[in-house]
């Protein structure tokens, strides 16, 4: 299924071939036609999506299936889910860039781009979720600093200006590229000549992206990190029953990290079957990524026992009944969907050698962003649904809005994505390139960094 | 949920609360400068007081206003949770909510549940905009000029006090006359939280709140802790009396909110009434 990078070609070759594919997105036409129809679909899906949130604005949220009890649903579902995608590029861009895993190069673009764009969707669902979208500016002109929202927004604004950045600064090179080689028609032009910045490759130049890429590197991961805890402290600072805990911070980082991995595998055989990138993308690269997502979901097992099984050995009153409705009662269904296809079934695909296979850990990949989704909505629903007071149990039933404007978040996604590929290059050209130049060089000098040891250990041999 | 015998000890926990209060802000504002130094230097020290300033002591004249539910005299005619709609045009909300409930000795008693008015109020300490806040006598408030609709506060209420304006909200021609104010906030507004506030139009004007003078048992007092005098209507009693000779005792005490509702309970001297958590 693979085709290995071919080492045997001379550089000038190689360098040719992979200007060409990453620019083939780029060139008129990339779409055919069964791209634009799919951008069609996906662009219809949001725009019946916009339509029910002007319906959801004009009466209310009483259009949606929320109410008293059950007051947060899919639109907060969506936003852990989506917040929690976004971790993907971080991951791969920063932390393996920080390890020295060589073997990330051709991935990190796509990686950044999951970033940006899943916040931005993620971000988008709490304004859809809000009962006075029109009064979203108070919140920075009346900030109250005690409330957990407060930190989501510094947290999370702060993360998408620094993932913009962190996108924006490896593709400089890569925009010169297109500039120089006049891609695209005068617009196009003329914004890859001035988001290029006047790159010219000199030796200050690389020095200076080489060191502000590494500052951006080291700064995002505490950024994503803070993100998450967070998000998760939304619930966590409550006392809610299956919110009220202390792991809940480490237990979602896990968790996004986890789904963003698995985002990320998703993404990029998409983009390797479309765009023809076998070359670059290997089977490696979703070996290693297999590995780590494997790692993840290890991980997150472990949480998850370690969440249900302290709460569940002693068995507090709201504990209890939210447990049994977990477990047995009227969300098990959604548990054990999530428990088993989405964290079992993908443990064990990824840890069998036979099944270390594109298709297979590509195949884990959908089942673990399927069931982390869920696993965010057994976490926001039952817990609202829980009586506080002697009440029956809620319900929450989702209206056609609700579905609409979640299957919109992720045409919406999806289409962001495609645009963007249809404009910048998808795979970064010049750290390709530079990795290159790097496994040269080190041919004759094989110098292995601390980090990269680690790394090694973590994954695997690079290349 | 304990029951208070002593009734000192009921009035000493009123004001141990308050000092506790004032302990958790001040640890806070202390750990919020010892981050803040660290990085911006001594302007944080002025800020974190800005900071915590939502929460200033009142003065000590103010009344201080709590309510106690006679659940042995409550016989759930639910007289008081349409008193306080009609008052409050709040259409299907229930801002006073009587549950029927069955005490530790398996009699059904009735559970009035308006706001709790707690000390350390959840839903205050969530509000992202400051829109729910404390007044002078120790009511929470909502602003809903304010409110973003964000529904943190009902996620956080552990009573299920609040409501949402899901929809436009059916002001009737009465309702539309009337002019906004956080204490008396009429006409409702689409997209906001509302909630019981201990009829906080009625207190700045003397008279119960709408669901204590409506009851037909007179089941509801309404008092001042800091004069300590508490009046269901009929008669008017000495508050920690009240309290320290009925086993009095407030809804999931543990988790420390602090509620300035309690109840007596009913059929019985040491009747508690068991909730889910």
């Amino acid at each position: 299924m693979s085709v290995q990078i071919a080492t045997g070609a001379p550089d000038g070759d190689r360098l040719e071939h992979l200007l060409e594919r990453s620019k083939a997105p780029v060139q008129p036409g990339a779409w055919g036609i069964r791209g634009r129809l799919l951008v069609a679909a996906l662009a219809a899906v949001v725009i019946w999506g916009i339509l029910a949130w002007v319906w959801q604005l004009k009466h209310g949220l009483a259009v949606t299936g929320l109410n008293d009890r059950v007051s947060w649903g899919f639109y907060l579902t969506n936003f852990v889910f989506f917040i929690g995608i976004s971790h993907a590029g971080t991951l791969v861009s920063a932390i393996l860039r920080l390890s020295h895993a060589e073997w990330r190069r051709p991935i990190t673009r796509l990686a950044e781009m999951i970033t940006v764009v899943a916040l931005v969707v993620g971000a988008g669902m709490v304004v859809v979720d809000m009962g006075r979208p029109d009064r979203l500016q108070y919140v920075i002109m009346y900030p109250h600093l005690r409330s957990p929202i407060l930190w989501d927004v510094l947290s999370i604004g702060t993360y998408i200006a620094g993932s913009l950045l962190y996108l924006y600064l490896p593709l400089v090179p890569d925009l010169a590229i297109l500039r120089d080689g006049h891609v695209g028609g005068r617009i196009r032009q003329r914004l890859y000549s001035v988001l290029a910045l006047r790159w010219h490759g000199g030796p200050e130049q690389r020095r200076l992206i080489g060191r502000a890429i590494g500052i951006m590197a080291v700064v995002i991961v505490p950024v994503a990190i803070s993100v998450h805890t967070v998000v998760s402290w939304i619930f966590g600072m409550t006392l809610r029953s299956g919110w009220n805990s202390t792991i809940f911070g480490p237990y979602f980082v896990v968790g996004a990290i986890f789904s963003g991995i698995a985002g990320i595998i998703v993404v990029m055989a998409i983009f390797r079957r479309v765009y023809h990138l076998e070359e670059f993308i290997t089977e490696k690269h979703f070996r290693y990524l297999a590995s780590l997502l494997l790692v993840l979901g290890l991980l997150y097992a472990y949480f998850t026992l370690s969440e249900y099984a302290t709460v569940g050995y002693k068995m507090q009153v709201g504990d209890a009944s939210l447990l049994s409705a977990l477990l047995t009662g009227r969300y098990a269904p959604y548990f054990w969907t999530f428990a088993i296809l989405g964290m079992v079934v993908p443990i064990v695909l990824l840890a069998l050698p036979r099944t270390r296979t594109i298709r297979w850990i590509v195949t884990a990949a959908v089942l673990v962003n399927l069931g982390m989704w869920l696993k965010r909505f057994v976490i926001v629903i039952p817990s609202m649904a829980l009586p506080l007071m002697p009440y029956e149990w809620g319900t929450y039933r989702p209206t056609w809005v609700e579905w609409s404007i979640t299957a919109a978040g992720f045409a919406g996604f999806a289409l962001v994505f495609m645009i963007f590929a249809r404009i910048f290059p998808v795979i970064s050209v010049w750290e390709v390139e530079e990795g290159w130049e790097a496994e040269d060089a080190e041919s004759f000098a094989p110098v292995e960094a601390p980090l990269a040891a680690g790394a090694t250990i973590l994954v695997g041999e690079p290349s | 949920m304990i029951g208070k015998s002593d009734p000192d000890a009921v009035l000493r926990d009123a004001q141990q609360a308050d000092a506790e209060d004032v302990g958790r802000r001040v640890f806070l504002r202390n750990a919020f400068i010892a981050a803040g130094a660290a990085t911006f230097g001594s302007k944080t020290v002025a800020f974190a007081d800005d900071l915590m300033r939502g929460s200033d002591e009142p003065a000590d004249d103010v009344p201080q206003w709590a309510m106690v539910i006679d659940m042995a005299r409550c016989d759930g005619c639910r007289v008081c949770t349409k008193a306080c709609q009609e008052a409050h045009f709040t259409g299907d909300q229930e801002w006073i909510k009587v549950f029927e409930v069955t005490d530790e000795a398996g009699n059904i008693v009735f559970l009035p549940r308006p706001c709790m008015q707690c000390e350390n109020a959840p839903c205050l300490n969530v509000c992202p905009v400051g829109a729910t806040y404390r007044n002078d006598n120790g009511t929470i408030l909502v602003d809903h000029d304010r409110c973003i609709g964000c529904r943190f506060c009902i996620a956080a209420c552990p009573y299920g006090a609040r409501y949402f304006n899901w929809g436009e909200p059916e002001n009737p021609p009465g309702a539309a006359l009337a002019r906004y104010s956080p204490e008396f906030p009429v006409p409702h507004r689409k997209g906001t939280v509302d909630k019981c506030m201990f009829c906080a139009h009625n207190a700045m004007n003397g008279k119960l709140p709408v669901c204590a003078s409506s009851c037909p048992m007179s089941a509801i007092w309404f008092g001042d802790l800091k004069a300590d005098i508490a009046t269901n209507g009929l008669e008017t009693v000495q508050l920690s009396w009240l309290l320290g000779n009925r086993n009095a005792f407030r809804l999931k005490e543990e988790l420390g909110t602090r509620p300035r509702v309690w109840y007596l309970p009913g059929h019985g001297e040491h009747s508690k009434v068991v909730l889910p958590e």
